[in-house]
């Protein structure tokens, strides 16, 4: 697939303005859905009785937290090799998101570990690494803030998103290189989910609304940005 | 040659000023002479926080002398000359992350075993210390390199700095003080050690191509 076909900012507005709407009911309807069947109608855990209905918040972000990063990397190559114009747009406008998908798992996971651990933090190896991953999230959106050249910003923190990928296997595979307190995968695993079907499904639509929502919310962040630089241009070509 | 060549003018510069080369080494020693007056002189406890707090202020003095790497050149306008040399951008970096681990690195090596008896570490756990030091400062300077290349040129570059280089430095910090540690307790640490060469063994070859890259963008 020729990736530039899809460098034309002109082209990728026309796109985004089909793709985002959409996108946005999707994640309403999703989101809506899920939250309905999760809180309220799914049943509470044999163990965990009615704390387990974090999970619908926690998963989701978690995995979108993990996703979001591994985009963003993928579109800091493409950027650097590449010189794709609109990757590090993308980049830029999805790691807010992605610092918001942190902070509400470890939030949410906070919260769910209080009455399941005991304590509203461990020093868990998955713990630690998550917050690590914010700290790099926040580390590019202080880094591609800090300089009067924005593009130069921009640059940067393609680089400092490609280094610290190192955290990604670090997240996935914590609980399974080292004995922590947090579970092990129970969905995506050799021989099938662990986890009850009628906790599957909420599941599936929480995530698909988390989804969803991203992809809208990148689309309308992107579009600001292009329509921002095409103001920009606009006024400095103005005569007078 | 021209990598040596390179090395050996930075450290003459770092020698001549004299000063820019001992200030990491003597806040490396100041944390930890600090360390007993916080918490207490007790030798059981400094010798069980001894390990950690051995590794905290390395990455700390060594964070301290990142911002030097490239700023002052970048603003005299010698990293440019050097870029237009024809030497690989990417073995230029080398050669400074080369000379800055000779000032900061290797002095925090020969300091490290005198701060650790101080603190009260079991002598069993001093070779494992300096094989520590020995494989975990050169990361620090690499790893280093990238987010010194990165703020070059940026507004409030040594906050930033922090910010982009200590959540990389967590593994190293992990390893290391978990090798001392294991060291200290009489358990075998060479898993932590193959750990923590095996992260130098990934960042000598990848920083350097980094760094360049990202100082690259600083001198469009």
């Amino acid at each position: 697939m020729n990736l530039h076909r899809f460098a034309n900012p002109a082209r990728f507005l026309r796109i985004a303005r089909v793709v985002a709407p959409v996108a946005g009911w999707i994640a309403f309807a999703a989101l809506l859905a899920g939250a309905a069947f999760g809180l309220v109608l799914s049943p509470p855990d044999y163990q965990q009785s009615e704390t387990v209905r974090i999970m619908y918040v926690h998963v989701p972000s978690a995995w979108l937290a993990l996703q979001t990063y591994v985009a963003m990397a993928i579109a800091a190559a493409v950027a650097l090799v590449w010189k794709h114009p609109l990757a590090d747009l993308f980049v830029k406008a999805a790691a807010p998101v992605g610092a918001g998908f942190t902070l509400l798992c470890l939030v949410s996971g906070s919260f769910w570990g209080r009455p399941t651990w005991g304590a509203w933090w461990v020093w868990d190896a998955r713990l630690t690494s998550m917050l690590v991953l914010f700290f790099l999230y926040v580390g590019y959106i202080a880094l591609s803030g800090a300089f009067d050249d924005e593009e130069r910003g921009r640059r940067a923190g393609t680089v400092l998103v490609l280094t610290g990928i190192v955290d990604v296997p670090i997240v996935k595979f914590s609980v399974e290189w080292w004995n922590t307190l947090h579970q092990p995968a129970s969905v995506f695993r050799l021989g099938g989910p662990t986890i009850a079907a009628e906790m599957l499904w909420p599941l599936g639509l929480m995530v698909v609304g988390f989804t969803a929502f991203f992809v809208w919310i990148v689309c309308v962040r992107l579009e600001t940005e292009l329509l921002t630089r095409k103001l920009r241009a606009r006024l400095e070509n103005s005569p007078g | 040659m021209s990598f040596v060549a390179l090395v050996r003018r930075d450290l003459r510069l770092a020698l001549r000023q004299g000063t820019d080369a001992f200030v990491s080494l003597l806040f490396f020693v100041l944390v930890l002479v600090l360390v007993p007056l916080a918490i207490g002189p007790e030798p059981q406890l400094l010798a069980r926080v001894a390990p950690g707090l051995i590794w905290i202020a390395a990455l700390l003095s060594v964070l301290l002398s990142l911002e030097r790497m490239f700023q002052s050149e970048y603003e005299d306008g010698s990293l440019d000359q050097l870029a237009l040399s024809g030497i690989p951008f990417a073995l230029i970096v080398a050669a400074k992350v080369a000379a800055q681990w000779l000032t900061t690195g290797l002095p925090l090596l020969l300091a490290g075993p005198v701060l650790a008896a101080m603190l009260a570490l079991p002598s069993h756990a001093q070779g494992v210390l300096l094989a520590s030091l020995a494989l975990g400062t050169p990361t620090l300077s690499l790893v280093g390199a990238i987010g010194a290349a990165l703020v070059v040129g940026a507004r409030r570059g040594g906050v930033l700095l922090a910010l982009l280089v200590l959540p990389l430095y967590v593994p190293v910090l992990i390893f290391a003080a978990g090798a001392i540690d294991a060291a200290a307790a009489g358990l075998p640490a060479r898993p932590h050690l193959l750990l923590l060469g095996g992260c130098l063994a990934l960042s000598l070859p990848l920083a350097p191509l980094a760094a360049a890259a990202a100082l690259k963008d600083a001198l469009r």
